[in-house]
């Protein structure tokens, strides 16, 4: 908390210099104002909020005055936070985690004249909307190229939380499998944590141990990649491109790129079309993206990219059924997708899932 | 379960065990000579931050090892002359060294981020490495982990049978006294506080450059406030630290282990496990309070004032 306070103040006096700085300007710049779970050097889920905050003032140059705020508890600090950054004349804000939606809508409430944007979250006000990122998507061409590239058919999953995100892209992943090789087995290993290098190092090395072959992960560092690269296996990236940390191992990494819906909402902003939206965007809206196909055979990273440009046209959904679930039971009818609002609050695992749903 | 899935499990537990061993034994001294330092975390990032920098720059695996313990030491001694030079209140001061420690590596570090770099590997002893169960736990680690099996004897030594060893805890026991017997008080917490931030940078360093060799702004994710509690369940006994350590990394090696072989158990409760099995087990060996009444430093974060 000290770490985030002492932020906020650098962040302040930053401010305040850029703000007497800006008096001969002609125009004052539109503040925004970003809040951080974690912290920015994450090289994950935080991270990739920064880079497009940095994509943000670049895009836009002198017309925009940006502050962040990092490693912010879930919860009563949050608001505060919120609330500071609403007063110092933050005129869009940008909180990035589930656990920001009250505190958000709560101080929106009281400042109507400023923007509020929720990542993942589902609540919207006249002045607050929410983003999301349809990281399934990616997932699914994960699963893909590890049905293709594994040998011992055992695939490993680092997973973080049983929330929606995480079921869903199980769900993905194992649809994936089932279509393209159905003799693989995906091992699921909770290290109930979004960030711990250690444990998911620990985590990959067990599942090698194990017999996997092809690791994919769903926590923020890059410590399961490096130990693929020493393990002399498989793994996809997560969050960010960690294709430095396994240039032998890495195939792909599914990466976040906030940059387009940041400079959008702010374009929005200063042209004062701005609206609350429940917006989802994926591959099509280039919200996630592939950078590199490596280490496999030309044939599968053809198919792969073919997958990658048949999602972002429409043409395929991975929500398309038949979809059955544990018990064998039909959720989604052939050839039906499944309808986005019931995916973002998914709680039940396809079949073929071998783990246990939350309750 | 075969055999070859329990050698691995055997070697992952002593690697994973490591880091809390060294951090654990560096504070049991600290902690013997009367000095609590809650800084750990704080030392270890900063271990690990100058590691991993002096590491990727110099090419030198040794020179970022060195480096590191050398960070820890002089975060110690930030430490020490606060607490030991000003008498302040070494609970609140070890806090703060904490809170510095991770604000300073993060600023420290922030440019290297995603920066990959070769990290120490291991080492297989010939002939010795392949006896069954044991021998890759014991003989295919990298040279950190045999430095830990060296620094755990010396440490063992250290309390049961050199002078030095003695004066340490007869300055935890009873500063008073000791400084009346002619004990250097201050100057054997001084050192006792500088080998304590030495091991917290070497298993700061041992996290950046051979567990996972890459920097990242919290890296440790709290390894050093378990070496802390690790040190009070041992109840301040390098024996029992080193099985603390060892049984906290199994524990968390089966909570993976089991989860990946499939056994339908909640993964909640497996992750509650190794806090749960270490801190049951050493309550348990340690439930003589007379025995560990024996071997908690009585002066324990206590200021001293010489002349008073």
């Amino acid at each position: 908390m000290k770490q985030s306070v002492k932020k906020l103040l650098t962040g302040a006096v930053l401010g305040l210099s850029l703000a007497t700085a800006g008096i001969a300007q002609a125009a004052d710049p539109l503040k925004i104002g970003f809040v951080y779970v974690g912290p920015v050097g994450d090289h994950g889920w935080s991270y990739q909020h920064d880079q497009g905050r940095l994509a943000l003032e670049k895009h836009f140059g002198d017309k925009v005055e940006t502050t962040f705020v990092e490693s912010v508890p879930e919860g009563a600090d949050a608001e505060r936070v919120i609330r500071n950054l609403a007063k110092s004349g933050n005129k869009l804000i940008f909180t990035t985690s589930f656990g920001y939606m009250n505190p958000t809508l709560k101080v929106a409430k009281t400042f109507k004249k400023v923007k509020f944007e929720h990542a993942t979250g589902y609540k919207t006000a006249k002045n607050a909307g929410n983003y999301l990122s349809k990281t399934f998507e990616g997932r699914y061409v994960a699963g893909f190229v590890a049905a293709k590239m594994t040998k011992s058919n055992k695939i490993g999953y680092i997973a973080s939380f049983p929330i929606p995100e995480v079921i869903r892209d199980i769900n993905t992943v194992q649809l994936a499998l089932q279509k393209y090789n159905p003799k693989a087995e995906l091992k699921i290993i909770w290290v109930n944590s979004w960030f711990d290098p250690g444990k998911e190092a620990d985590a990959a090395n067990v599942m090698i141990d194990q017999g996997v072959d092809v690791i994919l992960q769903h926590t923020d560092s890059p410590a399961a990649m490096q130990a693929a690269e020493r393990r002399g296996v498989y793994a996809v990236g997560q969050a960010s491109d960690m294709s430095s940390f396994g240039p032998k191992a890495h195939l792909m990494s599914v990466v976040d790129d906030w940059a387009a819906l940041y400079i959008r909402k702010t374009q929005e902003v200063m042209d004062g079309t701005w609206k609350p939206e429940n917006y989802w965007g994926g591959m099509a809206e280039e919200d996630i993206k592939i950078p590199a196909f490596t280490n496999m055979p030309a044939a599968v990273a053809t198919e792969a990219q073919q997958l990658v440009d048949d999602i972002t046209s429409g043409k395929f959904f991975p929500f398309t059924g038949p979809i059955k679930n544990q018990a064998g039971e039909i959720k989604v009818k052939a050839g039906e997708r499944m309808p986005l609002n019931e995916l973002v609050g998914i709680n039940w695992y396809v079949e073929g899932v071998q783990a246990t749903a939350p309750e | 379960m075969d055999i070859d899935l329990i050698t691995n499990v055997l070697y992952a537990m002593v690697r994973t065990g490591t880091p809390l061993l060294i951090v654990a034994l560096g504070e049991l001294v600290c902690e013997r000579s009367g000095v609590l330092n809650l800084g750990q975390e704080g030392m270890m990032l900063m271990g690990a931050v100058v590691g991993f920098i002096v590491t990727l720059t110099t090419g030198s695996l040794l020179l970022g090892f060195i480096l590191a313990i050398v960070a820890g030491m002089l975060m110690s001694m930030l430490f020490a002359a606060i607490a030991l030079g000003l008498n302040a209140n070494q609970v609140a001061t070890g806090l703060a060294l904490t809170i510095f420690g991770t604000g300073l590596s993060a600023f420290i570090g922030a440019a290297y981020v995603g920066t990959p770099i070769t990290g120490l590997e291991p080492i297989a002893i010939p002939y010795l490495s392949e006896i069954p169960l044991i021998g890759k736990m014991l003989f295919a680690q990298d040279l950190v982990v045999y430095l830990s099996f060296g620094l755990f004897g010396l440490v063992f030594w250290f309390f049961k049978s050199s002078r030095l060893g003695l004066t340490v805890k007869a300055v935890g026991e009873n500063p008073h006294a000791a400084n009346s017997l002619g004990l250097p008080v201050m100057r054997t917490r001084y050192l006792a506080v500088a080998f304590g931030g030495g091991m917290a940078g070497l298993a700061g360093g041992y996290l950046s450059l051979a567990y996972t060799p890459l920097w990242a702004e919290n890296m440790t994710a709290g390894r050093g406030w378990i070496a802390l509690a690790l040190v009070v369940f041992a109840t301040w006994r390098a024996d029992r630290i080193i099985f603390g350590a060892y049984l906290f990394g199994l524990a968390s090696i089966l909570n993976l282990v089991v989860q990946g072989l499939g056994y339908p158990v909640s993964p909640n409760l497996l992750a509650m496990m190794p806090y749960a099995a270490t801190v049951l087990v050493l309550v348990m060996i340690s439930s003589n309070v007379m025995k560990s009444k024996m071997y908690t430093p009585m002066w324990l974060g206590k200021p001293f004032h010489p002349h008073t």
